[in-house]
């Protein structure tokens, strides 16, 4: 058991060791500076103080609860690449029912946006994607990349002069009622009480997952999905319902944007959660728990890199190529067997002859 | 505004095809891909590194076509790379395109931030030329549509033909094909199927870096960071519309090109162009659920082979 934990951590770690190295040559070469200066200035950008943490802890939020989603479609061998598009479908339906309910008592309003806004992610990740998967096969890759892109020009409709601009001419919605924000943690930061939500919800799918019928349901899908057929499960109903509930957490994280941070919706209000969400799933090895450690990590290496680009001038897009090296150090497994099995047989062969097998 | 009157507009037409290139060259090198069963997702990330480094090349030469090939270089080696990680490391090829594609967005932005900084690419980076072709050019309506192109436009119908016959007309193609159907049935036919993948990707890379290229020093003669926008993934799509084969890939991006030119055209009417934009997703999504006519990928599209020797 604890080898098995220390090999789901020691990849990932080893991916981000070799990453941060790859970027420090880049550093090295194209700024000519010290790299450890410079992810020194990152690192305390990130963790260094109560504010800057409080910033990365904004960020992580969304990334725990859209990367919670993916992770479930990933556990039931689901590629849900189109987590953005729900995010911002529970960020519209958030929006919309945010200023336009009025007079609803906080403990009302919030808990109504939130299940609207799980319903609405879970219906456009699941129906179409997850219906179409199950009935005619379609790969959900492309069919959830397509609902992403149809829900990106439909906020656009909306806001770029359609039925939710505000007043004036900026492509805005109005601001959502003050009964529909979540309060500040922290003063002087966007830091809110989605951070509740967000552990809540970790919790509730680690139950869902390792402690229910259904969860185990859904892994056995992932597993070996002949064998969950053979065991007389209802497949199909199980890739609906995965595809569904990964949607209606990215629902969730979009809702949870809106009310804690962003109060209206934009053009560009999410700086792409739930692509980094993927990220966040994959390096979680999609464990609930892991997702909160991945989330905080990769949240810290985007709020950390702005604080690098003020220290050492060195731009903070760095972040991202060091995320891309992360993940494909991860992708190539099969490496790392490759060498292991390089180093024990290199071993075997020092032994003196007859030694063991 | 009338709407006969946008129809009837040359420009609509001519755009549309202009606006079908950068879709249509990726998403003929994703049927080559795909056909020798590997996904690329990485078109997207391929296209901006490509865009960026004939941007570079072209402004520090002085010389588009110099730009254009070290564009092609580029994409070919970082397709060579995804290559050997799908074919020699059986990575999961989803994960590797996005790595790929989170890599290519990184490192442009950051090196456009390095090199060019705040002001950009140099105002006189040399673009591809536009052809004029001498008889078709006093053909009304039909001159003004296929006249006076980017040079691009004329290189990706010649690719168009080439790649149809390559594909289904030679030995090489045949072998391609097998392999993204049936690797184990290649391999006892004797194909070198990691060859094959290989060679699939490759021809992806180089094809997808066209199509970026020509956005930066084709359409344009600068860069931007992610001024891919989203092509690749549209390549993808119209790949599938196109049943994987290279017409069909570039009908069916004459498709989005369409109603990319459509909805700046119909910027000063009612009708939103955000809606009009919607429209090649939905037909997509319409198309892979087999309304119109199923399309079907590669029966080994996708899964990793390991060879058995």
């Amino acid at each position: 058991m604890v080898k098995k934990v220390l090999q789901s951590i020691l990849m990932p770690l080893i991916a981000i060791f070799i990453s941060m190295i790859v970027g420090g040559i880049v550093i090295l070469i194209t700024a000519k500076q010290n790299p450890i200066y410079a992810y020194l200035a990152l690192f305390s950008g990130a963790y260094g103080n109560l504010m800057n943490f409080a910033t990365t802890l904004t960020n992580a939020i969304p990334l725990i609860i859209t990367g919670l989603g993916v992770a479930i479609a990933f556990s039931s061998g689901l590629f849900n690449i189109g987590a953005e598009g729900q995010f911002w479908i529970g960020a519209i339906v958030a929006t919309y029912l945010g200023y336009q309910i009025k007079g609803l008592p906080w403990f009302l309003h919030i808990p109504l946006i939130i299940v609207c806004a799980m319903i609405a992610g879970a219906l456009w990740g699941g129906v179409v994607p997850g219906l179409a998967k199950v009935y005619t096969g379609a790969h959900e890759v492309i069919t959830t990349m397509m609902m992403s892109y149809i829900a990106i020009y439909f906020s656009h409709y909306l806001l770029e002069g359609g039925p939710m601009m505000d007043k004036g001419t900026i492509p805005q919605s109005p601001v959502i009622q003050n009964s529909a924000k979540l309060n500040t943690l922290v003063p002087n930061t966007q830091l809110s009480s989605g951070l509740f939500i967000a552990i809540l919800a970790v919790v509730v799918v680690y139950i869902l997952m390792y402690k229910t019928t259904l969860g185990y349901e859904l892994r056995a899908v992932g597993f070996n999905i002949k064998a969950a057929k053979y065991a007389g499960m209802n497949v199909a109903q199980k890739l609906v319902l995965a595809m569904g509930l990964s949607g209606a957490f990215a629902g969730l994280a979009g809702a949870v944007q809106i009310m804690g941070v962003q109060y209206r919706l934009y053009d560009s209000f999410t700086s792409g959660y739930g692509y980094t969400a993927i990220v966040v799933a994959l390096l979680a090895n999609n464990n609930p728990i892991g997702v909160v450690i991945a989330a905080l990590f990769l949240a810290g290496l985007s709020t950390g890199a702005q604080e690098m680009q003020m220290q050492t001038n060195i731009s903070g897009q760095l972040a991202d190529v060091v995320v891309g090296l992360i993940i494909f150090f991860i992708a190539i497994e099969e490496l790392y067997r490759i060498i292991m099995e390089k180093i024990r047989t290199g071993k075997t062969k020092l032994q003196p002859v007859g030694g063991q097998e | 505004m009338n709407i006969l009157s946008i129809f009837a507009n040359p420009y609509l037409w001519a755009s549309t095809v202009a606006m079908a290139v950068p879709l249509a060259l990726p998403a003929i090198g994703g049927t080559f891909s795909e056909r020798a069963g590997v996904v690329n997702i990485s078109m997207e990330g391929i296209m901006l590194i490509s865009a960026f480094v004939s941007v570079a090349f072209s402004a520090y030469f002085h010389n588009a076509w110099l730009g254009l090939l070290a564009g092609v270089i580029s994409g070919i080696l970082v397709a060579y790379v995804f290559a050997w990680a799908a074919a020699k490391m059986y990575a999961n090829q989803i994960v590797l395109g996005m790595a790929f594609n989170i890599f290519a967005s990184g490192i442009t932005a950051y090196l456009f931030n390095a090199i060019y900084g705040p002001e950009g690419t140099p105002f006189d980076t040399p673009k591809l030329p536009d052809v004029r072709i001498p008889i078709i050019d006093k053909v009304p309506v039909i001159g003004q549509i296929l006249s006076g192109q980017n040079v691009m436009v004329y290189i990706m119908f010649v690719l168009i033909i080439l790649s149809q016959w390559f594909l289904f007309k030679t030995t090489i193609g045949l072998r391609l094909r097998a392999v993204g159907e049936n690797p184990e049935a290649a391999e006892t036919a004797g194909i070198d199927v990691v060859k094959m993948k290989y060679l699939g990707v490759i021809l992806g890379g180089a094809f997808s870096a066209l199509g970026g290229a020509y956005l930066s020093i084709g359409v344009l003669n600068s860069f931007s960071p992610e001024m891919s926008s989203g092509r690749g993934y549209i390549a993808l799509a119209a790949m599938i519309f196109g049943k994987w084969t290279p017409v069909g890939s570039f009908l069916a991006s004459l498709l989005f090109g369409f109603a990319t030119a459509l909805s700046y055209t119909l910027q000063e009417s009612s009708i939103s162009k955000n809606i009009i934009m919607m429209l090649p997703y939905v037909v997509t999504i319409l198309a892979l659920i087999g309304i119109g006519g199923k399309s079907v990928a590669p029966a080994a599209d996708g899964i990793p082979y390991r060879p058995k020797k």
